[in-house]
């Protein structure tokens, strides 16, 4: 059994939260792109988060999350220490597993929400690798626009959207990159998967490759149970081994919108569940 | 009379529907000594021949009959690391029962049984297994904490390595822990198993996926040797209109959210739907653990086989609890399209009936659709249990030779590269635990070999 030391679990806005966890066998190896699995507790549920950040030499990563459920809620109970991190799980983005085949290509990143934390790791990465990228981030409203200071310091240009017009265009990333869709050879898209469709929706008239990252529903996460499937190319893939990143072309979006509402019934019982079971706990 | 087995006591079916409890209770001190006590001890035993694993079945039956449980438990430990799981979950009827003289006119003795019980009682009075012999500085890493990782483990623990055991999920077991459910092999025992691996000082390192944290490659210039028992985990879907609706889902994931993850529970963190109609696609004994798992759930739970129930790959055993406990089974029958709603949700299912013909090469009885048998199925839920093929994600970015089929390519154990072993169904395709308990004591034996 390896301990998992918490180092930090800090509130970032309303529903998000960044923690910091010792696991030097996780970051070994890892790269951006790929995601961990995580448990509160012995018999909590298991939570996919993409990696945020990590420093190999310390054998530090950082997550991202959320708070859409009982099981993310759980999530910021956590101190100290945390049950289990599995991982490094899935593929490395392809662009940062070889950045030498992508010198001199014109980059743009995009992120939704939450989605700004993989693509934090991949620009910096890229950055160390000799390849400045763009990113377009969006947010419903400035509230929820994250790790601003952070991404300011390794990105080039990086352009804001909200919503409501509370920081940077009124509108949506999209509304940005069809003012630049010339400048890019290549967009990598990560956020809900309405935006990553939407995305596709205006690349692929330009015929702009571009790649999306799945957030399926998933279980172990080690390709054996198939609930992450999602429709590629007309086939079956699994996000777990097989993704998490895949050619934005030939995803089908309406189908994995449909299928992220599996157990949306069960979902919100079981959060009124761990609502109640919660409070009696100490953050 | 002495030609019947003694029946040990068992859950009524009204009473196990309603929970995940052991199905199946155990034998008495007292029946068992009665049930050892129908050995002949034959001079030259069958049963031993039916073994994989070459148990001396006669030698520990006659220490149960001395009631010298000890005894009987460390016979077994010498050739099984796991002898309470195999207790339950081998195909005795098929292996060493199959050869017992007593068989030919009667039944044959109640091996599995016998086993069963001297391994819970060795857990309950903590017996200890055949003592370690004393460290020979040889580090083995083991891919996998199945049935042949685990056997693998113990055998070289037991002759002096040190072993280190890589598992990608939280818990140690493979299909033991997340596949096979409850009431067939409480989760409590194989706990115990482990730990008792682990008190032979094997080290058990969770939620480490190999090929990404740590490469293949990496772990064969770490350590003297390496053993892939990394399994058969990747399930199959039929390739039919319909599968990606949202109530299909694979056997994997239902077990994997009702054992791994306690979804049975009424407090479960981690939710399980609940149709009130499901269809279990498949026959083997992954299918009858579903369709009895969803039956526990309170799901009207059918199984749908394309063949006829003699041709049903499950034990024959699981298939009458199953009736028993009123799953229904709807043979000769196969899907052809799943049919959904505008939310991509399970309403039914096109099906067709089926017929049997000529025995074809594999020596099974080939299946043809009966023509204009074409109809519907109402259900909300639909699980495919159609088997499952091996998951090479360990094997990333190493030279590792394959067949045709995709399975490691061995020689007896050996794999194309320096020190690296592999064993059970990442070699075979999905077979059975004790043939992936066989696989993993053959690797150990020829890493002794080839590295002491």
């Amino acid at each position: 059994m390896i301990v998992y030391k918490v180092l930090y679990n800090k509130q970032l806005n309303k529903d998000s939260w960044e923690m910091e966890i010792k696991a030097p066998l996780v970051v070994k190896n890892c790269m951006p792109g790929q995601f961990v699995i995580l448990m509160a507790k012995e018999d909590s549920e298991r939570i996919p988060l993409t990696i945020y950040d990590f420093d190999r030499k310390k054998g530090l990563l950082k997550v991202i999350y959320q708070v859409i459920g009982g099981s993310t809620e759980e999530l910021t109970y956590v101190k100290d220490e945390i049950f289990s991190v599995s991982g490094p799980l899935g593929n490395a983005n392809e662009i940062c597993a070889d950045p030498k085949k992508y010198l001199g290509k014109r980059i743009c990143y995009i992120a939704g929400g939450v989605g700004i934390a993989p693509v934090y790791p991949q620009v910096k990465y890229l950055k160390e690798n000799g390849i400045d990228c763009d990113v377009i981030y969006g947010a419903r409203n400035v509230e929820l626009l994250l790790i601003r200071d952070e991404c300011e310091k390794i990105v080039n240009k990086i352009s804001y959207a909200t919503d409501d017009g509370s920081y940077g265009t009124k509108g949506f990333v999209t509304d940005i990159l069809k003012e630049r869709i010339n400048d890019y050879d290549i967009v990598v898209a990560i956020g809900p998967v309405i935006m990553m469709k939407n995305v596709v929706a205006l690349t692929k008239k330009f015929g702009i490759d571009t790649i999306v990252s799945m957030n399926p529903l998933m279980v172990d996460g080690s390709g054996m149970c198939g609930a992450c499937r999602c429709e590629v190319d007309g086939k079956p893939r699994f996000a777990c081994i097989h993704g998490p990143e895949f050619d934005g072309f030939k995803v089908d979006f309406d189908l994995a919108l449909k299928r992220m509402k599996i157990y949306h019934e069960e979902e919100a019982e079981k959060w009124e569940m761990m609502k109640k079971k919660l409070s009696k706990e100490k953050r | 009379m002495n030609d019947k087995k003694v029946k040990g006591k068992i859950q009524s079916p009204e009473d196990r529907v309603t929970n995940y409890k052991e199905v199946e209770l155990g034998y008495t001190p007292k029946q068992a000594i009665e049930e050892a006590s129908r050995c002949l001890h034959c001079a030259n035993p069958r049963c031993v021949q039916g073994c994989p694993v070459s148990i001396a079945i006669p030698e520990f039956i006659k220490a149960i009959k001395e009631d010298n449980l000890k005894k009987a438990y460390q016979i077994i430990t010498e050739s099984s690391s796991l002898p309470a799981v195999c207790g339950r979950v081998c195909p005795q009827e098929k292996q060493c029962e199959s050869l017992c003289i007593k068989g030919l006119r009667g039944e044959s003795i109640s091996i599995g049984s016998l086993e069963r019980y001297v391994a819970d009682q060795a857990i309950i009075n903590n017996f200890s297994s055949a003592k370690p012999k004393t460290k020979n500085g040889k580090r083995v890493a083991i891919v996998g904490s199945g049935p042949a990782g685990l056997t693998c483990a113990g055998d070289l623990a037991k002759a002096g390595f040190s072993v280190d055991v890589y598992e990608i999920l939280h818990k140690a077991g493979g299909v033991l822990t997340y596949g096979i459910p409850e009431f067939r092999l409480p989760k409590s025992i194989v706990e115990k198993e482990v730990n008792s691996l682990k008190k032979l000082g094997v080290k058990i390192y969770t939620d480490v996926p190999i090929g990404n944290a740590l490469s293949l490659n990496e772990l064969s210039e770490d350590y003297d040797a390496v053993f892939l028992g990394t399994g058969a985990g990747l399930p199959k879907f039929m390739g039919i209109k319909g599968e990606d609706a949202n109530e299909v889902f694979s056997a994997n994931e239902i077990l994997t959210r009702i054992n791994l993850m306690g979804g049975f529970k009424k407090d479960a963190k981690t939710p399980i739907k609940k149709g009130k109609k499901a269809y279990v696609i498949g026959g083997g004994n992954v299918a009858m653990d579903a369709v009895r798992s969803l039956k526990r759930l309170g799901i009207d739970a059918h199984l749908m086989y394309r063949r006829s129930e003699e041709e049903l790959p499950a034990r024959k055993m699981e298939v009458e609890h199953a009736k028993e406990e009123g799953i229904k089974f709807d043979l000769l029958t196969n899907p052809v399209e799943i049919l959904v709603d505008e939310n991509n949700s399970v309403i039914g299912m096109k099906v067709v009936d089926m017929m049997l013909g000529e025995i074809g090469e594999d020596g099974r009885r080939s299946v043809i659709e009966k023509p204009k048998s074409l109809h519907e199925v109402k259900c909300d839920m639909v699980v495919m249990a159609l088997g499952t093929s091996p998951n090479h994600g360990a094997l990333k970015n190493s030279k590792i030779k394959l067949t045709d089929r995709g399975l490691i390519d061995v020689n007896n154990t050996k794999t194309n590269l320096k020190n690296v072993y592999a064993g059970g169904d990442a070699v075979t395709g999905a077979a059975t635990v004790i043939l992936a308990m066989e696989a993993g004591k053959k690797a150990a034996k020829e890493i002794m070999e080839d590295i002491l």
